[in-house]
This record gives C-alpha cells, sequence and structure tokens, in this order.
C-alpha cells in the first residue's frame, strides 16, 4: 500500500494528540484484556457444573462475569471517548488548517480549481481521513489485540488444538492479497465510469437549450443509458469480487470452529482437556469472528481515506503564488503614488493580455481606463492589489516594487469596488464594515457605515428595509438588485478610508441619475486619494484628471478629456457615439412615453 | 417568495410512511428477486443458528458417550452447514446488490428524463450542480438503503426471531429467564435513538452551516484577500468548525455509553443462563449442552441489536435523499404537450406573433404586445439595442419559454396546440454561443440522430466551409472535441453549429448571431454559409453584423419589446428612424 504515506501529513496532528491517543491505545488495551476474561470465566463455571464438590462457586463466578463486563464497558467508554474524540478533534485541526491554507492561496490558483472540487476536499474527503484516524485506528488495534491474546490463551487451553483451529486463519492473508487487489482495481474502474457518467450528464444538461432545441432528448437518454450500463455493469464486477470479502471470513472462522469441535472434542474425550476449557476455546474463537470480519471493512476505509488524503495534500502542498517577500521593506503610511514600469502579463498559459504598460499616477490624481473589452482594464487593476504577479516589469507604490513589501501594508491602502459584485451572507452592516481596518468602537463604527452608505447613495433604500442595516443578506436572507449590491460594494471600499481607490466598472448597474449623484459624492473623497476608474460610460470619466484608453493590451492614448477630444481618435469617437445613443434612447423614451398616454 | 426549494434539508423524520410507500415501489419489477433474496437471508439466518445447536449435540451426545466416530460426521455436517452459508450469503448479497444496481439505474434514467422535460426556466433557477447531485449522490444513498441497509435489517430480525424461537424449542423456562433483559435493551435501544436523532439533526445543519460558509469564502476569496479578511474568515470558520465537533462529541458519548451497555446486558443474560440453567444442570433437569448452546446463542443475540441502532443513520440519510428525489419527480414541467397536440410533418414555414407578452421576472417586461409576421421563405433580420428582447423571440418561437399574452402562431395554428416535439424539429436554432458536446466531430454535427449519415454529415460541413478545418484536424470527422479544454475557435464552433442545422434541414431557421469579433476571414467564410443556410427557409436572425443583415429580405426593428419599424435596408435608413441612427451607432464602421 504505497498510497498509506499519503497520511505522513497527519503526524504533527497526532504528536499534537498524542497524550490521547497514548491513553487511548491504553483503554483499547484494557477493553481487550478484561474482555478476554469472560470466556476464561465461562469455561470455569462449566467445569465447576461438573464438580458437585465446587457448586457454590456458581454464584461468585456469575457476579464476576457481570463485574467484568461492566468494567469492560467502563474501558470501552473511554476507548470510544478518546479515540473518536482525538479523531474529531484532529479532523478539526485539519479542517481550521486547510481553511487557513486556502485562504492563503491566490486568485490564479482559483481560476484553475473549481469550487465543488475544493468543497469536496474539505468535507467529504476529511471525513473519510477521519474515519482513518478514528474508527479505523480503533477497530484494527482492537483486531490485533483480540487475534493475538486470544492466539495465547487457547494456546495455554491447549496448544495443539489451537494449531488446528487456527490452520484456516493462513487462508485469510491470500484472501486479503487476492481479493484485495482485485477489490483495488474493480473499483478504480467503476469509479472512472462513474465519472465519466457524470461528465456525460454535466454535459447534457449544460446544454440543455441546445438538447430541447434540437429534441435530443431521448437519443441523451440513450447515451446516458448507455453509460448508466456500464456502470452497472461494472460495479456487478465490483460486487462479484467484494462479495466474497465477508463470506471468505465466516467461511475461515467456520472452519476453525468445526476443527475445534472434532479434535477439541477428542481432546474432552481422551481427557486431555476438561469440557470447560472445550467451551472457552469456543468462546475465544468466537470472539474472533467479528474483528477479522472487520478486516475487511478497515481496509476499505484504509483506501478510502487514502485517497482522501492525497487530494486533501495536493492543496496543502500548493505554495500561495503570492506571499510576503523574506524580507519587507519597512513602510510609512502609504501615500498612494502609484507607477507601472514596462508591465507585461498574461494569464496562465494564454496570451498576454497587457503589454509593457508604462503608466504613473501621481498621489491624488484620478485616472479614467477606457476601452473595448478585453483590452485588460481589469487586469490592471488586479495587478495592481497584487492578486497577480507581472511576468515583466513591476508595479511600484511609493516607490516600492509591490513585491517588496508586505502584502498586508499594500491591500491595507486599496480600496477596490470589483466589476462582479461578491458579498456575503451576513447584515449589510457587516457587509460594509467587511474591509475596516482597526476594531474601533462600535458606534464609531456605525457612524462610518452610515457615512460610506451615504456617499455610495445606499441609506435611502437601506431606509426602507424593516431591519435597516441589520437586514441580512443571500440565501436566508433578502436579494438587493444589481444596483443596490453595486453600491453596498462601493461603500465597503470606501470604509476602508484607502489611499488608492480602484473602481472597475462599478456604476453599470446604476441609472443616470444615481450615477451623477454618487460621482458628485465621490468627488470630494477622490480628490484626497489616487483613483483609478474603468468604465464605459463618457459621463463617468470626463471629469478624470486624465484618461488613459487601452486596447490589445497597450496604451492607445492618454490625456486629459479635452485633449483627447481634440485628437479625434478612439475616445473621440467614443464620445460621439455615446451622445447619439442617449439622444436616441431620450428620443425613444419620450415616443414611448408618449404611446402610452395616448 | 414562491422560490422552489428542491435541495431543502426538511426532512429530520427517520420513516416516513408515504415515501417509503413510493420507494419500495422501485422494488416492484424486481419482486421475484427480492423474494428470492429474502429466501436465501431466511435460509441462512437458519444456518446460522445451526452451530450451536450443533456444539449442544456434540456435548451432550458425542463427547458425554465418548463416540468419535459421531463427532466426526458432525464435524462433516457442521462442514457442509458452513460451505452452504457461505454459498447462501454470496448469492444473497449478489442478487441484493444486483437489484440495487438495476432501481439505480430505473431511477437515475427517470429523473434524467423528467430533468430534461423541464422548461428552460427552471434551468435558469436550478444550477446543474444540484440537479446533478439528485441523479448522482442521492440515488446512491438509496442504493445503499436498498442493499445494505434494509437486507441488514431483515437479517437481523430474522436471526433475532430465529435465536428466540430455537431457545424455546430447546428449553421454554431457560429462554423465558434469557430473554428477561429483552425489555431492558429496548428501552437502551429507544433511549438512544430518540437521543441519536436530535445530536444528528444538530449535526446535519451545523455542517451544512460551516459549508456554505466555506462554499462563500471559496467563491468570494478574491474579496476576502483584498480586504484582509482572512484572519476573520479563519475566526468565523473556527466558531463554526468548533460547534461542529461538539455536536460530534456529544454523538460519540452517547454511542460510547450504548454499546459498553448492550454487552452489559448481554453480560447479564450469559450470567443469568449459567446461574439458572446451571442450577438445573447440577439437578439434572437440564443437559450442559443446551447450557452451551444457549450461552453461544446469547452472544449472537446481541449484535443485531447494535446493529440495527447503527443502520439507523443509514435510514435516515436515505428518507431525506429520497424526498429531494421525489420533490423533483413530482415538479410538472410548466412547458408541456397539451392533451390531443397537433402533430405536424414539415411546416411551410408561416410565422405569425400577435400582441405577444413575455418576461422573465414578473414585473420585468422583455415583450410588451410584440406583432410580426413573416412569410415562408421570408429572411427576416431583428435588429434592436442590447435587451429589447431580440434573443427572447427566438426562444418563445420554439416554447422554449412560454408566453404570458398574445399567440405565437406557426402556419396558422397556435404553438400551443403543436406537438413540443414536432414545432422543436421544424426550427433550426444557432445559438450564440456554440455548445459542443463531448464526442467527435460528426456527433455534434448529427447530434443524436443516427440515420443521419456520414455523407450527408461531410454535405453539409462542405456547404459551410466547416469542412476545410476540419479535414485538418488529427482525426478529421473522428476528432473527438469536447465543452471543456476544447481547442476549436469560436469561428469554428459556429461553422460546426451551422453544419448541424443544414444536416437538420429545418423547415425555419433561427439564428441568433454572436456579437464576438471573429477574424475577418472567418467573418467571410461565416457569412458564405449563412447564405446557404438560409436559402429557401423561413430565416429569423438577431443580426449584429451589416452583411447578415444585408442579406436578409426584410428587417424588423424592435425596442423595448416591441416592433418599431420594418422594411428593407434601404427603406428604413431612408424612413430616418430607429434603425437609421441605430445604424450610425453599430453599423458604420462595418460598411466602411
Amino acid at each position: 500500500m504505497e498510497a498509506i504515506r499519503a497520511f505522513r501529513t497527519l503526524k504533527p496532528y497526532f504528536l499534537r494528540y498524542r497524550r490521547v491517543f497514548l491513553l487511548g491505545c491504553v483503554w483499547i488495551v484494557c477493553t481487550a484484556g478484561v474482555g478476554q476474561v469472560i470466556p476464561w470465566l465461562l469455561g470455569a463455571a462449566v467445569d465447576v457444573l461438573r464438580d458437585p464438590a465446587r457448586q457454590q462457586l456458581l454464584g461468585p463466578l456469575c457476579v464476576a462475569i457481570v463485574a467484568a463486563a461492566l468494567v469492560q464497558g467502563a474501558f470501552r467508554f473511554l476507548m470510544r471517548r478518546d479515540i473518536i474524540g482525538a479523531s474529531r478533534h484532529i479532523e478539526y485541526d485539519l479542517r481550521r488548517d486547510l481553511f487557513a491554507h486556502l485562504t492563503r492561496l491566490s486568485p490564479s490558483y482559483y481560476d484553475r480549481s473549481r469550487t465543488g472540487d475544493l468543497m469536496t476536499r474539505s468535507s467529504s474527503d476529511l471525513e473519510a481521513v477521519r474515519s482513518v484516524v478514528g474508527p479505523a485506528f480503533m477497530y484494527s488495534s482492537n483486531t490485533v489485540l483480540i487475534v493475538s491474546s486470544s492466539l495465547v490463551l487457547m494456546g495455554w487451553i491447549d496448544l495443539k488444538l489451537t494449531i488446528f483451529a487456527l490452520l484456516p486463519l493462513t487462508g485469510l492473508s491470500v484472501v486479503v492479497r487476492v481479493l484485495g487487489r482485485a477489490v483495488h482495481e474493480r473499483t478504480l474502474r467503476a469509479q472512472e465510469q462513474e465519472s465519466v457518467l457524470t461528465g456525460r450528464l454535466q454535459e447534457t444538461l449544460s446544454g440543455i437549450r441546445v438538447v430541447q432545441s434540437y429534441v435530443q432528448e431521448e437519443n441523451e437518454l440513450t447515451a446516458f443509458r448507455r453509460q448508466a450500463h456500464e456502470l452497472v455493469r461494472r460495479n456487478m464486477r465490483l460486487v462479484r469480487a467484494w462479495g466474497l470479502f465477508f463470506p471468505s471470513m465466516a467461511l475461515i472462522v467456520g472452519a476453525g470452529a468445526i476443527l475445534t469441535l472434532w479434535i477439541g472434542g477428542g481432546q474432552v474425550v481422551r481427557g486431555a482437556i476438561t469440557l470447560g476449557d472445550f467451551v472457552a476455546f469456543n468462546a475465544y474463537l468466537m470472539r474472533l469472528t467479528w474483528p477479522m470480519i472487520s478486516i475487511g471493512w478497515v481496509l476499505n476505509l484504509l483506501e478510502r481515506g487514502a485517497a482522501s488524503m492525497a487530494r486533501i495534500n495536493a492543496v496543502l502542498e500548493t505554495p500561495p503564488e503570492i506571499r510576503d517577500p523574506a524580507g519587507p521593506r519597512s513602510v510609512e503610511p502609504m501615500r498612494g503614488e502609484l507607477e507601472l514600469r514596462g508591465v507585461t502579463f498574461a494569464y496562465a498559459n494564454g496570451p498576454a493580455v497587457l503589454r509593457n504598460i508604462d503608466l504613473r499616477v501621481r498621489a491624488g490624481e484620478t485616472v479614467a481606463l477606457v476601452g473595448p473589452t478585453g483590452a485588460g482594464k481589469s487586469t490592471l487593476l488586479a495587478l495592481v492589489a497584487r492578486l497577480y504577479d507581472v511576468q515583466a516589469g513591476g508595479v511600484f507604490v511609493d516607490g516600492h516594487d509591490i513585491r517588496e513589501v508586505p502584502l498586508r501594508w499594500l491591500r491595507r491602502g486599496i480600496g477596490i469596488v470589483p466589476q462582479e459584485t461578491f458579498l456575503f451572507s451576513d447584515t449589510l452592516a457587516a457587509n460594509i464594515a467587511f474591509g475596516s481596518v482597526d476594531g474601533g468602537d462600535v458606534a464609531d463604527l456605525q457612524q462610518r457605515i452610515e457615512a460610506a452608505a451615504d456617499v455610495a447613495q445606499l441609506s435611502e433604500a437601506v431606509s426602507r428595509f424593516p431591519a435597516g442595516y441589520d437586514t441580512v443578506l443571500g440565501e436566508r436572507g433578502i436579494t438587493l438588485s444589481g444596483g443596490q449590491k453595486q453600491r453596498t460594494a462601493i461603500a465597503r471600499a470606501l470604509l476602508r478610508d484607502p489611499a488608492i481607490l480602484l473602481l472597475d466598472d462599478c456604476l453599470s448597474s446604476v441609472d443616470t441619475y444615481t450615477e451623477e449623484e454618487i460621482l458628485r459624492r465621490l468627488q470630494a473623497i477622490m480628490r484626497e486619494r489616487t483613483t483609478l476608474i474603468v468604465a464605459h460610460r463618457v459621463s463617468t470619466v470626463r471629469d478624470a484628471d486624465r484618461v488613459v484608453v487601452l486596447d490589445g493590451g497597450g496604451i492607445l492614448e492618454s490625456g486629459t478629456h479635452e485633449e483627447l477630444m481634440a485628437r479625434g481618435d478612439y475616445y473621440a469617437q467614443l464620445v460621439e457615439k455615446q451622445m447619439l445613443r442617449e439622444e436616441l434612447e431620450s428620443d425613444l423614451l419620450e415616443e414611448s412615453d408618449e404611446s402610452r398616454a395616448s | 417568495m414562491s422560490r422552489e426549494h428542491l435541495d431543502d434539508d426538511a426532512v429530520s423524520r427517520a420513516y416516513d410512511h408515504e415515501l417509503a410507500r413510493r420507494l419500495f415501489a422501485h422494488l416492484k419489477p424486481y419482486r421475484g428477486l427480492v423474494v428470492l433474496a429474502v429466501a436465501l437471508l431466511l435460509v441462512n439466518s437458519l444456518l446460522q443458528l445451526a452451530g450451536p445447536w450443533i456444539t449442544k449435540v456434540a456435548i451432550d451426545r458425542h463427547i458425554a458417550a465418548g463416540d468419535l466416530d459421531g463427532l466426526a460426521r458432525l464435524a462433516l455436517l457442521y462442514l457442509g452447514v458452513i460451505l452452504a452459508g457461505f454459498s447462501l450469503q454470496y448469492a444473497q448479497f449478489y442478487v441484493m446488490q444486483w437489484v440495487g444496481q438495476r432501481i439505480m439505474f430505473d431511477l437515475r434514467t427517470r429523473i434524467v428524463r423528467h430533468i430534461q422535460r423541464q422548461e428552460l426556466g427552471f434551468f435558469d433557477r436550478h444550477p446543474v450542480g444540484q440537479l446533478m447531485t439528485r441523479v448522482m449522490g442521492d440515488v446512491q444513498t438509496l442504493n445503499e438503503l436498498f442493499t445494505t441497509g434494509i437486507v441488514a435489517i431483515f437479517g437481523d430480525l430474522l436471526t433475532l426471531f430465529g435465536i428466540v424461537i430455537v431457545m424455546f424449542l430447546l428449553d421454554w423456562r431457560l429462554a423465558l429467564v434469557a430473554n428477561l433483559v429483552l425489555p431492558v435493551l429496548f428501552t437502551i435501544s429507544m433511549l438512544f435513538r430518540s437521543r441519536v436523532r436530535n445530536t444528528y439533526r444538530q449535526i446535519r445543519s451545523r455542517v451544512a452551516t460551516l459549508n456554505s460558509h466555506l462554499q462563500e469564502y471559496i467563491t468570494g476569496m478574491r474579496i476576502v484577500q483584498l480586504f484582509g479578511r482572512e484572519a476573520t474568515g479563519e475566526e468565523q470558520y473556527a466558531k463554526h468548525n468548533a460547534a461542529t465537533r461538539q455536536a460530534h462529541l456529544q454523538t460519540i458519548r452517547y454511542y460510547a455509553l450504548f454499546f459498553p451497555a448492550v454487552e452489559l446486558v448481554s453480560a447479564i443474560a450469559t450470567a443469568l443462563i449459567i446461574w439458572y440453567g446451571g442450577g438445573r444442570v447440577v439437578q439434572d433437569s437440564l443437559e450442559l449442552g443446551v447450557l452451551v448452546a444457549f450461552l453461544q446463542y446469547a452472544e449472537r443475540f446481541f449484535r443485531p441489536i447494535s446493529d440495527l441502532s447503527e443502520k439507523y443513520n443509514t435510514f435516515q440519510a436515505a428518507m431525506a435523499s429520497s424526498e429531494r428525489i421525489f420533490r423533483l419527480l413530482d415538479r410538472e414541467p410548466q412547458i408541456q404537450d397539451r392533451p390531443a397536440a397537433r402533430h405536424i410533418e414539415r411546416a411551410r414555414g408561416h410565422l405569425l406573433f400577435e400582441n405577444v407578452h413575455f418576461s422573465y421576472k414578473p414585473g420585468e417586461k422583455v415583450l410588451d404586445g410584440l406583432s410580426f409576421e413573416v412569410q415562408p421563405g421570408e429572411r427576416v433580420a431583428l435588429v434592436g439595442a442590447t435587451g429589447t428582447g431580440k434573443t427572447s423571440v427566438l426562444s418563445v418561437l420554439t416554447r422554449l419559454y412560454e408566453i404570458q399574452g398574445g399567440r405565437v402562431l406557426l402556419d396558422g395554428i397556435d404553438t400551443r396546440e403543436l406537438c413540443l416535439d414536432d414545432l422543436r424539429r421544424q426550427v433550426g436554432v444557432v445559438l450564440q454561443d456554440a455548445f459542443l458536446f463531448a464526442g467527435d466531430i460528426t456527433h455534434n454535427i448529427r447530434l443524436g440522430e443516427e440515420h443521419i449519415g456520414a455523407a450527408r454529415v461531410r454535405e453539409a460541413a462542405e456547404l459551410v466551409h466547416a469542412s476545410r478545418f476540419i479535414e485538418l484536424l488529427p482525426h478529421g470527422y473522428d476528432t473527438e472535441v469536447s465543452e471543456r479544454g476544447s481547442t476549436l475557435s469560436v469561428g469554428q464552433r459556429q461553422l460546426l453549429s451551422l453544419a448541424r442545422v443544414l444536416a437538420f434541414d429545418p423547415a425555419i431557421l433561427v439564428l441568433d448571431e454572436a456579437t464576438s469579433s471573429i477574424d475577418t476571414q472567418t467573418e467571410l467564410e461565416i457569412r458564405d454559409a449563412l447564405h446557404r443556410v438560409m436559402a429557401g427557409r423561413t430565416s429569423l436572425v438577431v443580426a449584429h453584423r451589416l452583411s447578415t443583415i444585408q442579406d436578409c429580405d426584410r428587417i424588423l426593428v424592435m425596442h423595448q419589446g416591441r416592433l418599431r419599424e420594418s422594411g428593407t435596408h434601404a427603406e428604413l435608413l431612408r424612413a430616418g428612424g430607429i434603425y437609421a441612427r441605430l445604424y450610425e451607432l453599430q453599423f458604420r464602421d462595418q460598411a466602411a
């Protein structure tokens, strides 16, 4: 079992709980030890019955049996509590560490991973590993102890009988090896087919529009059934091997029982052992049944656990690409001076999105980024926040290469409103205060929340919610409109009081009137800090200190609104088109108002 | 809020009669096999009882009498019993697994068929992942119930009954004494079950909270990092994590108490048997072998009881899964054939929209009294600013979505009167983003229609010039493509879907032109391909490219869900209305 090595990750966790585990091992030994007394007591009782002189011992023996069971029960309780309990603690720690690691992994990692897959690793895979740490550990140690001590005790009763009774046990290793290999191989085949089937279904459902449009439901179903049928076939192949496991174990133990009956019975007749010994011997053999049968189960747990552990390791062993430098430079509070020097960037294995960009932004300056979809505007903002590292050139804040300063310092100084708003299922207040840098006192925080919401034109909407700022958003709460979400995100960024403000097309879902209101209030705030604003509407861009037009990964033109208008190039045409569109739209609006009125 | 919840975990009962009835209805087609499995189980359970009995006979008849030959015969009998047990157990396992696999197969087929019948709006509300869980995970859970849970419960109950009966057959007085502990045992089990049920419920809800927190953080990790909230996230997660651990530890305590309690009771039973039975052995009113057999039966008696309690979780999980599955199966598709829907072979291609009203969500009008007519064979372009409902026109035409007011008529028949499959077969759809299915190129052109021969596939591909890039692929028409990791460009995908339409040869062509920029060479090729596809067919095209618009007989200009202008390119330009200005805005550059 090569795969077992995956569990090396757990070493520090075991060490952390070594006391509980050691204690647990003590309980396992005690449980098994006391348990082994009971068959001996049974044997003694049977012998007492055959000996009229000692019959007064019967009562005390019965009491002893109950007492032994009581003590064993107590040990078993402790064993379960400690071992299974420790496994839950390890699960807790591992889950916590996995989450902590996830928070450190870079956006590029999330670009190439699927949420569902990461969820599986932190839920069912974790549970599978826990089953190895807890139940599998407990049952396998129990098996080892019961089997070995039973052997010793049985050997003590009669060595020859023991050897015969255990002869069938040699079959065990054969069963485990041969069947184990078959089961392993067939499980893999079945799992493969299961993912084929899953992929097939996923595709049908993702392409449901085409499927329905082309009346392909029956054909898709036929194809699905074909794959599902193959899964049945492979599962049955697995069943044929797997199904032998438990009956084989029962057979092995049963064969032992037969030999005991036959040979042991002869021993009793010949007087080599007493009838009591015979009964006790039988009882020990019976006690082997369950531990033996559990071997198959434990192996199964181990195998699944090892595969899960490997998947978890893959996450834990992925180094975060964006990290603090080894010896970060000491820095002062951020002023907000920003510079891109010869920046070139491409997403993993993709074509370059930005090529050799040079851009200098003075502290307090507002620069608008304009350009067609795919020009690299959002990417540029992501690079400033160091969500990705550039491939060539560098990004400098206050003169420091951002790869050489602490990440916390950089991000603390930046307030970003991303293109796609992501809010958490929490209260509105918590969402706005999401980025609050320091604790501060509560009343002050509430004040700052309200001030930020005010600038973002959110306060009016909030006043209409019954619970106000304590309104819960998301699945278990209310759904905000697109515009309300964007405004919440703006408030969230403003609350951080950042030196650099990055606004990525953040007013797209807001109507023109509200946009103007927000812009008007933002003006004062933007004047005090460096702002990069990506926008499509000219109304948003016009008042910036400078407009930079990006196209095809490079800077096409740059200057004030007036300068670019005078050049009559891309920007000027954009403005012209928009004015035309606005004109058209307002005309049509008037028209439709008229037609509705009539 | 009238949102449907197909993923709700409302179930906390372990057993719901109505659910169970529906669940077991799935066993019906396999009645014979189930009966066989139960029979095998029954015989096997009886065989399980043989061991102690044989021991008893051995002690009383042979060992006591010193009859070694008889002992050997008995051992041989025992061997027979054990071999039979081995075969029966294997056969029973195999049969039950086979039934389980068939039921999974049936159930999955049924769910997939049902999901596919749902109207498109359903898929807007239910993410693919959630539907996948119904088909894969939930069905698997049911399988565990059918194959392991029920069989184990049946087997355990049979064993219990068998043991009790054999005990009474052997010696009714001793049996009564041994069974004195039964009421205690049942009380313990009941107590345990009710406690575990509560904590199990608690665990479920805490794990759900934990996972939804995790999901949210994974999805929003970028924001978390940008706002430096990693530590706070970890703290909150730790809180949920700790709550989950607490609930688990609580359950451990119950389990840790339950199992030893059962063993203690078992030991008490053993002691009672020895004390009472031993007394009678001494008085010679009971054979020693019977006592030993009783002791062995008592040992086997308690295993099923612990087992039954363990199976409880399987049961509860299965009930939750089946409720989710049935809730999905109970959902009637909102768009389906009317009774006595009309069939058509091939439409002439006359289309009429009469005062059509449509919206995806209440209160957000998309089509607002749209009316227009298209003659058979006419090529019509739909033009308008983004968000004026052009794509929706195409969707309601094939009843992917149902209109809320007005009528859509095909050849003078209300589309709602038509058989849905017939209607959709009349209309060939080319979507904005050409979706590829896993399979080779041929499969992507003819989809599942095997009757479309390879020759026709090639012909279609050649007509739209797709053959050129296809032949350059490593295996030509047999090259495997898939939606994920596809190497085909957007333009190539579009050519493929145009070839698809040609191969299907529909009476009506519906095309949602892609807005994404395509290089000039491909653009020219697509234009030519389109031209060929539209020839002789009623065509309705949401057009973004001037070239496409100019190829059409007539242009319909939409605004805010209504038809505003209609005419040829030249007519509309002359009229100087919306089209003229849209042209200014969107197409002037292309014309240059």
